[in-house]
C-alpha cells in the first residue's frame, strides 16, 4: 500500500497541514481535534509529541508542551488514544517530537507501533539527516514511514540535495530563521529564498512551516510550494475557544 | 591504542555527536569546520596565553595541603583554580571562546548560566573585548543568585529571564539555543561547560585543558613526577574535571575520580548523581547520561550547590563512567558543607560548594600514604557566603 502521504503529495491543489501538541488543552483532546481537522478539510495532520524541554520551538508550543506533560501526557498514552483512529480518519497522519523520548520508547518498538496504528510518517527535528542515513534509515522504511526533514534558509544547497536524496515525502521547508511561532507575514529575504528553492527542482515537494498564521501567509507560503503547515497559531487559537472553535479557525486559512 | 578524547564526529565512545536541529547545522557546522585550525593559530595561541597570564592570573598554583594532608595521612594537593580572576575556572574558557568568536568574526554574545558563575566569566570577556552579552538564566535562578546578576550587570551584560520549563539552568540553555536559532549569523554561543553538540564538548575541554597542563609541570617541580595517582575533581557539566583530566585521560598510571552531588541523598528524588541516576539519552543536542523519566522527560536535579545541578553531564564523563575508566563518587550536601568549612579552618582556603563536593571524598575514600592525590579547586567561596552562612548559622 503506497504511504498515505505520497497519494495526499499528488492530489492537485496546494495542501494544509495543521500541527497541534497532543494532550492539549485537555489530555483527552486528541482523538476529537483530529477528526475535527478533517471534517474540516485540512489535508494532514501533525500529532505533536510533547517534550520537556523543545529547544526548536517558541513560547506558543513550549506552552502547550509544559501543559500537556502536565496534563500526564506520555508516549504510552497517546499510542493508546491513537489505537482507532484508522477507523474514523483518513487523511495522512504524521507524528511529531523530539528524539529522546522516541529513544527510551526504544526507535524500533517505536517504528512499529506507528505502523499498527497508521502513522505515515514522523519529524524529529533533533535527529539529524546525516545519524538518520547512517542508523536509522533501514528501520524506518522497514515500518512504511516517511520521515521528514527540515531545511532552513541558512542550509547549503549541497546540503539541500543530500536531504532530497535521503527524503522520501517531502521536505519541510523552514520559512526563516527562527524557532516556531506566528510572524505577520513574509518580507523580500523569504520571497527570495523561497524561489532559490524552486528553482532547485527537487525531486521531494516541500511544505512551508514556522510562521504561518493566516490565509495571507498561507498564500505567499505556497506560491511556490506544494503546502503549508500551521502550528502555533492554531495553538492560540485552541488556547483561546477549544475544540469547538476548529471550524472557525480553518475558514480563516482558505 | 584506547582512547577517551573524542574522535573527529565528536563521539567519546557511543556518547556525544550532534543532535541538533537543522535550524542549527549551519552555526555549529563553521564552528567544528574552524575550531581546530584556529587553536593551533600562532597568534590565537599568543593572545590566549597571554590573557591567561596577564589576565586571569596563570598558572595557578599547585598548593601542598600540609595540614589536610596530615589529617588523612596521603599527600594532598590542591589546584587553585579559585584564584582565577572572577574566581572558578569557567573563566579559561570562556577567554578562550571570545578569541574564538572574534576570529569567526562574531559580534554579539550569548551565553546561559545557572549559579551565574559562567554568566559572569562571560560578561566579564565581553566586557573585556567590547562585545555585546546576552546572559540567559533561569527566573528562579535569578531569584536566588542575585549578587550575580548584580555583577553581571556592572560588567555591561544583558541578564535575560527563562520563563520556559523548570525556569533553571536547562531551560536558561534551552533559551540560549532558541536564541541562536534565530541569529545564526553574527552571534556566537559560549556554552559554559563539556556539553552541548560537537564540538563543544571537545572544544570546551581543549581550552580548560591547561589545568592539567600546568599539573604536570608543577609535579615535576615538586615530586620528581608529572604523573598523580589520582586527579579528583567535581562534575557539573564536567568542564573544571575535563581541565584537570585531560593530558592524563589516555595514561592508565593516573586514576580519575570524579565527584557527583548527591543532593539530600541518591535515594530521596532531590539529586543531581547523573551516573547513579541518569541514563542514555539526548540533551542539549548530545547523546550522554542524562536524568530523565522513564518516558524520556527530562527531570530537574537538585544540590545545595547550583554550579552542580545540571542534570547531564558531558559525553567526555559518560564514558569515563560507563567503560569504568573514571571512579564516580557521588557526595551529599551535608557532607560537601562539612568539607568546606573543615578546608577553611585547616587551610585558611575557603571553597566553592562545587569544590567542597571534591574534597569531601577524603573522608569517604582512602587513599595510601604515599599516594598523590591532586584535588582541582575549581572555585572560591564568596559566592556560596550566604549558603555557608544559612547552613552554619555563622
Ligand atoms: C566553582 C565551580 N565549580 C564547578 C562548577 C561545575 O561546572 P563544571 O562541571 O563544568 O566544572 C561550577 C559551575 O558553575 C563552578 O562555579
Amino acid at each position: 500500500m503506497a504511504n498515505r502521504i505520497n497519494t495526499k503529495l499528488k492530489e492537485d491543489g496546494k495542501l494544509l497541514s495543521i500541527y497541534f501538541t497532543a494532550g492539549y488543552p485537555k489530555l483527552a483532546d486528541t482523538v476529537e481535534i483530529i477528526q475535527q481537522l478533517e471534517k474540516n478539510g485540512v489535508d494532514m495532520i501533525e500529532i505533536g509529541l510533547p517534550f520537556s524541554d523543545p529547544l526548536a520551538d517558541g513560547p506558543t508550543i513550549q506552552q502547550s508542551s509544559t501543559a500537556a506533560l502536565k496534563n500526564g501526557m506520555t508516549t504510552e498514552i497517546l499510542f493508546n488514544q491513537l489505537k482507532d483512529i484508522r477507523k474514523s480518519v483518513s487523511i495522512p497522519l504524521i507524528i511529531m517530537g523530539y528524539f529522546n523520548p522516541m529513544f527510551q520508547y526504544g526507535v524500533e518498538a517505536f517504528c512499529k507501533k506507528c505502523q499498527e496504528i497508521g502513522i505515515d510518517g514522523l519529524i524529529i527535528p533533533d535527529l539529524p539527516v546525516d545519524v538518520y542515513h547512517e542508523e536509522y534509515q533501514e528501520m524506518f522504511e522497514k515500518y512504511g514511514l516517511i520521515n521528514v526533514f527540515l531545511i532552513t534558509p541558512q542550509t547549503s544547497d549541497e546540503r539541500i540535495r543530500f536531504i532530497d536524496s535521503v527524503s522520501n515525502g517531502f521536505i519541510y521547508m523552514v520559512s526563516s530563521a527562527s524557532v516556531t511561532g506566528a510572524q505577520s507575514g513574509f518580507g523580500d529575504e523569504q520571497q527570495t529564498y523561497f524561489h532559490r528553492i524552486a528553482d532547485m527542482k527537487l525531486d521531494n515537494p516541500q511544505i512551508v512551516g514556522f510562521g504561518i498564521s493566516n490565509s495571507e501567509t498561507f498564500e505567499q507560503a505556497t506560491k511556490s510550494a506544494k503546502g503549508a503547515i500551521i502550528g502555533s497559531a492554531f495553538i492560540k487559537h485552541l488556547n483561546g475557544h477549544g475544540v469547538d472553535g476548529i471550524s472557525a479557525f480553518t475558514k480563516t486559512i482558505r | 591504542m584506547k582512547t577517551y578524547q573524542a574522535d573527529e564526529k565528536g563521539y567519546y565512545g557511543e556518547f556525544g555527536g550532534a543532535f541538533i536541529p537543522e535550524m542549527l547545522y549551519p552555526n555549529t557546522e563553521e564552528l567544528r569546520q574552524n575550531y581546530i585550525r584556529i587553536m593551533q593559530e600562532p597568534s590565537f595561541k599568543e593572545e590566549f596565553d597571554q590573557l591567561l597570564k596577564d589576565y586571569v592570573g596563570r598558572p595557578t598554583p599547585l598548593y601542598f595541603a600540609d595540614r589536610l594532608s596530615k589529617k588523612y595521612n596521603t599527600k594532598i594537593y590542591l589546584k587553585r583554580e579559585d584564584l582565577c580572576h572572577t574566581g572558578a575556572h569557567k573563566v579559561n574558557n570562556t577567554i578562550g571562546q571570545i578569541l574564538m568568536a572574534k576570529k569567526l568574526g562574531k559580534n554579539r554574545i550569548i551565553a546561559e548560566t545557572g549559579a551565574g558563575q559562567h554568566g559572569v566569566a562571560t560578561a566579564t570577556v565581553c566586557a573585556l573585548m567590547g562585545i555585546e552579552c546576552i546572559v540567559y538564566m533561569g527566573e528562579i535562578d535569578i531569584a536566588r543568585q542575585a549578587p550575580n546578576v548584580a555583577r553581571m550587570k556592572m560588567l555591561g551584560a544583558e541578564v535575560r529571564p527563562a520563563l520556559s520549563g523548570s525556569r533553571t539552568l536547562k531551560d536558561a540553555t534551552n533559551e540560549a539555543i532558541r536564541d541562536w536559532i534565530n541569529n545564526p549569523v553574527d552571534t556566537h554561543y559560549i556554552i559554559g561547560s563539556v556539553v552541548g553538540p560537537h564540538p563543544y564538548p571537545d572544544m570546551v575541554a581543549r581550552f580548560q585543558s591547561v589545568i592539567s597542563e600546568e599539573i604536570k609541570w608543577q609535579l615535576k617541580e615538586k615530586e620528581g613526577r608529572e604523573n598523580p595517582d589520582y586527579v579528583v575533581a567535581c562534575v557539573g557539566g564536567g568542564s573544571n574535571a575535563a581541565g584537570a583530566y585531560y593530558h592524563y585521560l589516555d595514561n592508565p598510571d593516573v586514576g580519575i575520580i570524579a565527584v557527583e552531588a548527591a543532593g539530600k541523598g541518591i535515594d530521596t528524588g532531590e539529586s543531581a548523581a547523573t551516573s547513579a541516576l541518569g541514563k542514555v539519552g539526548i540533551i542539549h543536542g548530545s547523546k550522554t547520561l542524562l536524568m530523565q523519566t522513564g518516558d524520556g522527560q527530562i527531570t530537574e536535579p537538585y544540590s545545595i550547590s547550583a554550579g552542580l545541578d545540571y542534570p547531564g553531564v558531558g559525553p567526555m564523563h559518560a564514558n569515563l563512567f560507563t567503560s569504568g575508566r573514571g571512579e564516580f563518587i557521588s557526595i551529599t550536601d551535608d557532607d560537601a558543607m562539612n568539607a568546606g568549612l573543615l578546608l577553611s579552618k585547616m587551610e585558611g582556603i575557603i571553597p566553592a560548594i562545587e569544590s567542597s563536593h571534591a574534597l569531601a571524598i577524603l573522608e569517604c575514600r582512602k587513599f595510601k600514604p604515599e599516594d598523590i592525590v591532586v584535588i582541582n579547586l575549581s572555585g572560591r567561596g564568596d559566592k556560596d557566603l550566604n549558603n555557608y552562612i544559612e547552613y552554619f548559622n555563622l
